[in-house]
């Protein structure tokens, strides 16, 4: 005897509910970029993941936000409708909050410059960081973007290189083309 | 370190339930199901450790079955002595036991406080029926000593 899917479903909504989770996780299916893992707080969106396998990311989400982690479909559900939309080409910005709390204040006033990067538009590493104060820190926005806990919504694949490559991106270079595809970047 | 909630639950889900659906039935185990987990969730954060999850989630399961039982026993029944009225709470046997090692304070609490089978403590403490009742006997033991 084991825990029907129904009652399984069932918890997991209530629990959720209840507003007891620290962090609620699923994974967004059938992107063109593959599965998603979308983390959601009470504050809003805090992970967005390409590597979908929910056991990576259990332990980081405990240590950063509380160990009330788990699955629950319906927190997510914003999240979800926004991206099929912007996959479907049918939004040019995300209506959500995001939850950076944990996020170091460099690295967060880097995230709020790329936040204004707009749809089918993209900047360099240089002109990110000197919006933020200091344009030789190329580098030290690249590696900011290659952490970005939460890509898509913060539109980190709208950064390329000086010279107009592509560059770098944690999702995998394939990914960042065909979101720069979508929004008629790249032809 | 206090694992994930997910991995708990995801560890713990199917032998609470069928515990509880051996002790209630089918359909009052899905209703004692959620409330077990939910207090698991309300309780979470206050947790110091990650050690004896499983007894810690079993004495929930427990006091909810006791509850449950109370609450739907037939009006004008007599009250079933062993089972339910006439153990002591989990409440009283928790300082009783406070300074026994934990395996063998969970077992006589599962045991004495909420007449669990020595199978389902084995369950509820990773390990088997035998060792249960070796546990518990050895709690029973250290306490007589420290009384005298």
């Amino acid at each position: 005897m084991t825990v029907s899917p129904s009652l399984d479903e069932r918890f997991r909504a209530a629990a959720a509910a209840a507003a007891l989770l620290d962090v609620a996780f699923d994974v967004v299916d059938d992107t063109p970029i593959g599965p998603l893992l979308v983390g959601v707080t009470e504050h809003g969106v805090c992970r967005i993941s390409f590597d979908a396998d929910p056991e990576r990311h259990l332990e980081v989400l405990a240590r950063r936000f509380g160990p009330r982690v788990l699955r629950s479909r319906k927190p997510v559900d914003r999240v979800r409708h926004e991206l099929d939309e912007y996959f479907a080409g049918r939004r040019r910005r995300f209506d959500l909050d995001v939850d950076t709390r944990f996020v170091s204040p460099y690295n967060k006033l880097v995230l709020e410059e790329l936040a204004r990067v707009e749809y089918g538009t993209t900047t360099t590493y240089g002109a990110l960081a000197a919006k933020t104060g200091n344009p030789r820190a190329a580098r030290a926005v690249g590696t900011v973007m290659n952490r970005n806990p939460i890509p898509i919504v913060l539109p980190c694949h709208r950064v390329v290189g000086a010279s107009g490559s592509l560059t770098g991106y944690a999702g995998g270079l394939d990914r960042k083309e065909r979101l720069l595809r979508l929004e008629g970047v790249l032809f | 370190m206090i694992p994930p909630f997910e991995t708990f639950y995801d560890a713990h889900r199917d032998e609470v339930y069928r515990f509880l659906g051996r002790r209630l039935g089918r359909d009052r185990a899905e209703d004692v199901f959620q409330e077990t987990f939910l207090r698991a969730l309300r309780a979470y954060p206050t947790l110091e450790h990650g050690e004896h999850l499983r007894a810690w989630v079993f004495t929930i399961a427990s006091r909810l079955v006791v509850d449950e039982l109370r609450r739907t026993r037939p009006q004008g029944e007599l009250p079933e002595l062993a089972a339910e009225d006439g153990l002591p709470a989990f409440e009283d046997l928790a300082p009783l036991t406070a300074d026994l090692p934990p395996k063998e304070r969970a077992a006589v609490v599962l045991r004495y406080g909420y007449d669990l089978a020595y199978d389902e403590i084995g369950a509820a403490l990773g390990s088997t029926e035998q060792a249960a009742r070796q546990a518990a006997s050895a709690g029973v033991r250290r306490l007589r000593k420290e009384q005298r």
